[in-house]
Parts: C-alpha cells; sequence; structure tokens
C-alpha cells in the first residue's frame, strides 16, 4: 500500500464527502430547527436523482445545471411534506413521527421502483472518465466538480441563514420557539420554508450525485442512512458539522474500500455510526439535543 | 377470557376455529397467504414486545432473525443438528446479540431515534459480515437440503413436511406467542412494562428497576425473532444475508402493530390479518388492470404493494396514532370495560 | 434514633446552590414539615433523598442506613415512598392500576397487590374512582393518587410534596386527618413539603425552614412562624 494510492483515495474521499456533506446539511437544518428526524431523506435524495436523470434523457442537460430545477422541485416537495403533513403530527412522541415519515419513504421508494423499475440507471457525461493530473495525484474531473457544486451550494445557504432576514428569523425559531412566536414570526411557515429549504440541499446533493453513481429506487435508505451517519458524526443541528462530518465519512469510506474490501467500506460507516452514537450522540460538533 | 364480552368470547372462538380449519378449506394459494401472515403477526408480537412495553424503537428486528435462521442452518447442513435442538442455540445468539444493543442502549442512555439508528447501524453491519462470510454462504446464499419425500407426513423435530405441517407450527407459535404476552402483561412485569413505557420517573419512584425490566423485553423479543428465523431458515430453506437481514424485512415487521396498535395484545395480530389480505387483493388487482390494459405492463406489482403499506403507515399515525384494534375492540364491543372486570 | 438523618446536604445547578450545606433530623413517627418560599430549594431536597438527584456532598441516612446517592428504585427498596410536586401519575393505567403498580414492590401476585391497592385507596378515599383512567382525574385527585401510590409500597418514611395544593379548607382537614390517623395506626414517618400553612399547623410535629437553599429556622410550628428570620423571608425585609 504505497502513499500515492493512500492519498488518491484521501483525496477521493474528501471531494465525495462534500456532496455527502450537501446531502447531510439538508437533514441537519431539519433537524435543527424543527426537531424532526427526517427518516425519508435518501428518497427526496433519489428523486432530485431521478429528475436529473430525466432533464438529462430529455434535455440532455447536465446534471450539473439540472440543480437549480433540482432544488426548486424538492423545495415545493419539502414545503408541501411540512405544511400539510408533519405538522400534524408535532404533538406525537418521536416514534411516531419517525414511522409516519418512514411511511411517506416507503411511498415515494415504491413510487420510484413502479414508475422507474428496479435497475440502475445513470447518466453518460463525455468527461465521466476524465482526470485533472497534479504529479502523482489523479484527480477526476466528475468528482472535482461534483465537490465544487456541493461547496457553492452549501456556502449559499450558510450565506442565507448568515445574512438574510428570513434566514435569522428561522435561528431564532431554531433556538427559541416560544420566544419566536412571541416576537410575532410566523413560525408554521418558517418550518415550512425551513423543510423546503432542507429538501432543496438534499434535491441539489442528488443532483450532482447522479455524477459519480448510478440510480436505483433501492439507493434511498443506504442514503438515509449515510446522512444519519454523516449529521451523527459531525453533530445534529450543527451546519459546519454536517459538512466536516461529510468529509470524514467520505474519507474513511474510500481509505476502507482500498484497505480493506470495497464492498466494506458501508460496514465500516456502520461501525463509526455505532461507536459515535455511544461515545458522543450529539456528533463532534453538535448541540448536547437528546 | 374474563375480560371479553360474551360477544368478544363468541368471535375469539370463531377466529381460532377458522384458524384451525384453514388447511383444510382453503387452496394451496390461501395456505401459502395464511403462513406468511401468521409469520408477520408472530413477528409484530416481538417487536411490539420493545417498543410497546420497553418503550425501545427498532428498526433493525431483521437481525434477530436473520442470527436465529443462520444459526440453525449453519448447525443442520453443516453439523445434521436438528432444529429442534437448533433452536436453543438460535435463540441463545439472538438473545446475546440482543443484550448487547439493549445494554449499550441503555447503558449510554440512548433513546428514541437515536436508539433506532443503532439498530439499524447494527443489523446493516452484521448483514455486510455475512456477505462476506464463505462459511455461511455469503452473497451466494446458504441451501438446507430438502428432498421432496419429506415434502409428506410431518417431522417436526427436523421441522420437514406438508405446507400444512409449517401453517400449523407457525399457528402454534403465533398462539403461544400470544398467550405469552398475555399471561406476561397481566402479571408484575406487565404491570412494571406499562408503569416503565408511561413515567419512568414515577416507576423508579415506586422502587420498579428499569434496566432490568427494559433488558427482559429486549431479551424476550430478541429470543421470539430468533425462533422466527428458525420457521424461516426450514421453510425458505435458502437464507441470502440481503433477504434476511435486509431494511426492508425490518420494516416490514413493524407494520402491522403499527396499523394493529403498538402496545396492544392483539394489535399485530389484527394488523396481521388486515395488511396481508389487503396487499394480496392489491396485488392481484393491479395483475388484472395489467391484463386488460387498464395499467401499463412494466409497471412493478411489488412497488404498488409496498407502496400501498407506506400509505396505511402514514394513514394511521395521522389519523389514528393508537392503531385500528383499540377502536375495533370499542365498536365491536369485545372487551370488557375495567369496571365490569373484578 | 432519626428515621431520616441529613447532613451537610448540597447541590449546585451550573454555579446556582440550589441546596447549601442543610443538615436536619425527622424522628421515628414523627411528622415534620418543610417550609419555605418558592425556590427555597424544598423540592431539591426531597429529590436529593429520593435518589432522583445526586448531591454533590452530604449524607443522608434512613434509619441509621447510609442511602446517599443511590438510585431512586433502591431508596425505595430501603424505604422511602414519595410523591411528585408535578404530578406524575400512569396516564394510561387506571387509579387501581396505578396503585398496584405500588403495591408490587411487596407483593408477588398481581391479585394480593390489588387487594390491597383497593385497600389503600378506600383509605384515601379515592376507592369510587378506583376504575377511572388516572389520565382523567382532577389535580387534587392525582395528588391523592400519588400518596396512595407511595403508600402502596410500604414506606418507612414518606416524601410528601405539596400534596394540599389545590385543596378546599374541607378537603385538606380530610387529608390530614388521613395521615394522622396513618401516623398512628402505622407508625409511619412522613416528611412533607407544605404551602398549606392550615396543613402545616395541624399536622407537624417540627416545622424546618429552607430560604435560598440554606437552613434558617426549625422549630415547633408556633416557634416558627413568630421567628423575625422566617417572617422577613416571607414578606421582605421592609415588612417585619
Amino acid at each position: 500500500m504505497d502513499t500515492v494510492t493512500i492519498i488518491n483515495a484521501l483525496v477521493s474521499g474528501l471531494l465525495t464527502g462534500l456532496v455527502y456533506g450537501l446531502s447531510a446539511l439538508g437533514l441537519s437544518v431539519i433537524f435543527g430547527v424543527i426537531r424532526i428526524v427526517n427518516f425519508a431523506h435518501g428518497e427526496l435524495m433519489v428523486l432530485g436523482m431521478f429528475m436529473a436523470l430525466l432533464l438529462f434523457r430529455w434535455f440532455g442537460l447536465d446534471p450539473l445545471m439540472a440543480v437549480p430545477i433540482g432544488a426548486a422541485v424538492l423545495f415545493a416537495i419539502g414545503y408541501a411534506l411540512q405544511h400539510f403533513v408533519v405538522r400534524r403530527v408535532s404533538y406525537l412522541p418521536d416514534h411516531m413521527q419517525f414511522l409516519l415519515l418512514a411511511g411517506i419513504a416507503i411511498m415515494l421508494v415504491s413510487g420510484c421502483l413502479v414508475i422507474f423499475g428496479p435497475d440502475a440507471q445513470g447518466v453518460q457525461l463525455d468527461y465521466a472518465l476524465d482526470s485533472f493530473a497534479i504529479g502523482n495525484l489523479i484527480i477526476d474531473k466528475v468528482r472535482l466538480y461534483a465537490a465544487i457544486a456541493a461547496v457553492a451550494v452549501a456556502s449559499a445557504l450558510l450565506a442565507f441563514f448568515k445574512y438574510s432576514s428570513t434566514g435569522r428569523a428561522i435561528r431564532a425559531c431554531a433556538d427559541n420557539y416560544l420566544g419566536a412566536k412571541v416576537v410575532g414570526l410566523n413560525v408554521d411557515r418558517l418550518y415550512a420554508l425551513t423543510f423546503g429549504i432542507g429538501a432543496a440541499c438534499i434535491g441539489a446533493a442528488g443532483c450532482i450525485i447522479l455524477l459519480l453513481v448510478q440510480v436505483h429506487p433501492y439507493l434511498a435508505p443506504a442514503y438515509t442512512l449515510l446522512a444519519f451517519v454523516v449529521v451523527i458524526v459531525g453533530g445534529m443541528g450543527s451546519l459546519f458539522g454536517a459538512l466536516l462530518g461529510g468529509m470524514l465519512i467520505g474519507v474513511s469510506e474510500e481509505l476502507a474500500s482500498v484497505v480493506l474490501q470495497p464492498s466494506m467500506k458501508t460496514a465500516f460507516s456502520f461501525a463509526l455510526l455505532i461507536v459515535v452514537l455511544l461515545l458522543r450522540p450529539q456528533g463532534l460538533l453538535g448541540r448536547v439535543a437528546r | 377470557m374474563n375480560d371479553l364480552t360474551p360477544f368478544g368470547r363468541v368471535a375469539l372462538l370463531a377466529f381460532a376455529a377458522l384458524l384451525l380449519a384453514v388447511p383444510w378449506i382453503a387452496s394451496g394459494y390461501v395456505l401459502s397467504v395464511s403462513i406468511i401472515c401468521l409469520y408477520l403477526a408472530y413477528m409484530g408480537q416481538a417487536w411490539n414486545l420493545m417498543l410497546g412495553f420497553a418503550g425501545l424503537l427498532s428498526i433493525g428486528h431483521a437481525l434477530f432473525v436473520g442470527l436465529g435462521a443462520y444459526t440453525s442452518g449453519y448447525l443442520f447442513t453443516k453439523l445434521g443438528v436438528p432444529p429442534a435442538v437448533g433452536v436453543v442455540a438460535a435463540v441463545a445468539v439472538a438473545m446475546a446479540m440482543g443484550s448487547i444493543i439493549g445494554y449499550l442502549g441503555f447503558r449510554f442512555a440512548i433513546g428514541g431515534v437515536y436508539f433506532a439508528l443503532l439498530t439499524i447501524a447494527f443489523s446493516e453491519f452484521v448483514r455486510i459480515l455475512l456477505d462476506h462470510a464463505k462459511f455461511l454462504g455469503g452473497t451466494e446464499g446458504m441451501f438446507l437440503p430438502v428432498s421432496q419425500e419429506s415434502r409428506r407426513g410431518v417431522d417436526l423435530v427436523n421441522l420437514r413436511g406438508s405446507t400444512e405441517m409449517y401453517y400449523y407450527v407457525i399457528l402454534a407459535l403465533a398462539a403461544g406467542a400470544f398467550l405469552m404476552c398475555r399471561a406476561l402483561l397481566n402479571g408484575r412485569v406487565g404491570y412494571y412494562w406499562r408503569a416503565i413505557r408511561d413515567n419512568p420517573e414515577a416507576a423508579e419512584a415506586v422502587g420498579v428497576d428499569i434496566f432490568r425490566f427494559r433488558m427482559y423485553a429486549v431479551l424476550l423479543s430478541s429470543g421470539m425473532a430468533g425462533v422466527a428465523g428458525v420457521f424461516y431458515a426450514f421453510y425458505y430453506n435458502n437464507l441470502f444475508p440481503e433477504q434476511v437481514l435486509g431494511i426492508e424485512r425490518s420494516i416490514e415487521v413493524t407494520l402491522a402493530p403499527i396499523v394493529g396498535g403498538v402496545g396492544t395484545l392483539f394489535g399485530p395480530i389484527f394488523g396481521a390479518f388486515i395488511l396481508t389480505p389487503m396487499g394480496e387483493l392489491l396485488t392481484e388487482a393491479v395483475e388484472g388492470f395489467k391484463q386488460s390494459g387498464l395499467i401499463a405492463k412494466n409497471v412493478k406489482t411489488d412497488g404498488v404493494k409496498l407502496m400501498f403499506w407506506g400509505l396505511a403507515v402514514a394513514l394511521i399515525v395521522l389519523l389514528k396514532p393508537k392503531g385500528l384494534w383499540p377502536w375495533v375492540c370499542e365498536r365491536l364491543r369485545l372487551v370488557k370495560p375495567p369496571e365490569q372486570r373484578g | 434514633m432519626a428515621m431520616l438523618d441529613v447532613q451537610g446536604l448540597s447541590k449546585s445547578f451550573r454555579g446556582l446552590r440550589a441546596v447549601s450545606d442543610v443538615t436536619f433530623a425527622v424522628p421515628e413517627k414523627g411528622i415534620v414539615a418543610l417550609i419555605g418560599p418558592n425556590g427555597a430549594g424544598k423540592t431539591t431536597c426531597f429529590n436529593l433523598i429520593a435518589g432522583a438527584l445526586r448531591p454533590d456532598a452530604g449524607s443522608v441516612r434512613l434509619a441509621g442506613a447510609d442511602i446517599t446517592g443511590r438510585r431512586a428504585d433502591k431508596v425505595c427498596d430501603a424505604g422511602i415512598g414519595r410523591t411528585f410536586q408535578l404530578v406524575k401519575p400512569f396516564q394510561d393505567l387506571t387509579v387501581l392500576e396505578n396503585v398496584t403498580v405500588g403495591a408490587l414492590h411487596k407483593h408477588d401476585g398481581v391479585a394480593a397487590a390489588k387487594r390491597d391497592a383497593a385497600r389503600i385507596l378506600e383509605m384515601l378515599e379515592l376507592g369510587d374512582k378506583r376504575h377511572m383512567h388516572a389520565a382523567n382525574l382532577t389535580l387534587p385527585d392525582r395528588k391523592r393518587l400519588e400518596v396512595a401510590r407511595a403508600l402502596a409500597t410500604q414506606p418507612k418514611l414518606l416524601l410528601l410534596d405539596e400534596v394540599m395544593a389545590g385543596l378546599r379548607p374541607t378537603e385538606t382537614d380530610r387529608i390530614v386527618a388521613v395521615l394522622q390517623r396513618l401516623r398512628a395506626e402505622t407508625g409511619i414517618t412522613i416528611l412533607l413539603i407544605e404551602h398549606v400553612m392550615r396543613a402545616v399547623m395541624a399536622l407537624s410535629d417540627h416545622v424546618i425552614v429552607l430560604h435560598h437553599g440554606e437552613k434558617i429556622s426549625e422549630g415547633t410550628p408556633e416557634k416558627v412562624t413568630k421567628d423575625p428570620a422566617v417572617l422577613e423571608c416571607y414578606l421582605g425585609e421592609g415588612a417585619v
């Protein structure tokens, strides 16, 4: 095992990890504000992937170009989900809310199964096999572009929360629900907006990741779990934590697949999840929110 | 029986009689479906113990089934150990896993959604390990030897026989599980479980050792699932990690109790007997529509059934979070209210 | 020998001293009241004694045995029964079932536990409500249910946290009578937190006053209610 292979794996993992991070951002935003664990996460991501796939098939649109469209559609779906469904069960215990979203997730997966079939499908891009070479370092073009896109979307999100008044209002709700209501913020609408924004992130991540993998409906549970691993390692409710966790998971997956076997890499992520859940469920950067 | 109204008693007896009669009156197809139905009812009881009584949501119950299946399957194929004996080992392994997860959950005070994620993580981790375990067949699968003659007659020790035999075995398991849970619920364990579920702090103040009783529920739940694994192994006779331990299996297990009513005694059974036939009817209908051209031929029927189940769960949580069984029970006046029970 | 012996009990929450070096004793078969303005640390004391919280310092002895820092169910095993200031009934269980859970602490079989539970409910005048779901009870009834449930564990020491709150004077008198009879018949020791002075004066042999986490006075009810330090903490400096 030489250093070059390891460094390549590291870089590759870091880049892929940034896309994982973007997807986890969506999960984290929703949990951080609304305090609901979105078990339909992977399904929303797969929806984003299928959307990018269709846009590619019908219009020849590069998945990266499809990001704004995918994000917009998923925003609408997320908004509707929160407004019409999730809002009604906020009084139920955690596990019932979890099960509701699981039910919705099942519906979405099966819908995709019915429409698209179980086979894996992907986009064929001209530059799919190209790479940049820096000395001994080989960086896949798709991976680099994907990472740049992910960072762009993530930065937009972070800027939104930091600088815009709506973003600040949402943060206020997250910090203090009652207080936000008292000062007259329309919390219901802000929650719906937040879910929409989280879903938009997930949709964007879905479009982007189509550059790297093929899509099939059963990918959804895997992505849900992956996002959970990332968020829990990086910290529930922390935006930087999601990105950090994403990179960590991306790197560990790549290293595991290089050092052990490729098929073992998810096992490694789960082992990491178990360890983190036991020792520090609030993650590396998260707030203690058990 | 004391808790049931006269009408309730009649209904129960009629139901029991119907279940006993199925192999005599039903077609082969209905018999197979009934076996699946009873299997889900049994698994539902097992899963229900953990959430309904220990307050722990598990989305990884397929893990215990898988451990039971692979343990008994391995002992049978490699060492010739009959399942009647192998079941002991299967339960032991499943319970050991259950105790690990339960202990970790309690020791590190992980509850709610985090615990559910823990169960998923363990389940997936073991599944991937099994994928790579060549001595257990790996992804190629483990196959249990079955001969044509063994399909006639009844061999309970080796769990070999006609489909009717399997039906009665699973019926006995489901009925046994029900009676056992009922006895437990009406006893001290049940009272403590319900107290812990309702208000753990108050339960502790009246002397309930929360950890101990929660562990009882976890061990019982995982052990029961282990037994189901043995049945699964010797009924289907082929084991693939993805099939047996996949997350879909774990989710499947939760559907009947949720629809029927988490934490109730008869809820999981009721839920299983609602979901399975409806699922089958739906599949029939979709196939029929495809034949007559109402639905495109390339629509996946499996997907439709899955969608229906997802919808059922979502609707139940939104409209009847306590499940359908308590409502049915009340409407049909099957159970006496507390005042009349004495 | 004192039934309950508390020495130097202290507890801080992130720098706020909720209970500060509190020392007192409750004699066997005695009824002692713990009073003080809101936020004085009375319930925190209960929580420290009953095992819901671990003390930062100090010791708690029950009938001579050290139970400091033990978990709540172990404290119940040792012989303390308690109620909660914010009542915690088992909502989905009936009143009888609620108390049965307590009674199971000392009875092996459910049938025997239920009989005992029914007896205790009669004593606390909740008998006719025994098949009601606890969620449907009024607050005063819930408080009595808490007492019944705690009593069912056959404690040596009963910790009552504001069980008279919300009761009309006649109801208060009835509960006072029940507790007095209970002490006379079973020799139980009672430590109660109470704001209703009517009950404090009628019931207690001895009163302990807490303020800002510290004990500022103790003595007979008559003496304490005349103590200037006590009056000051309730009415403020200028009033005395």
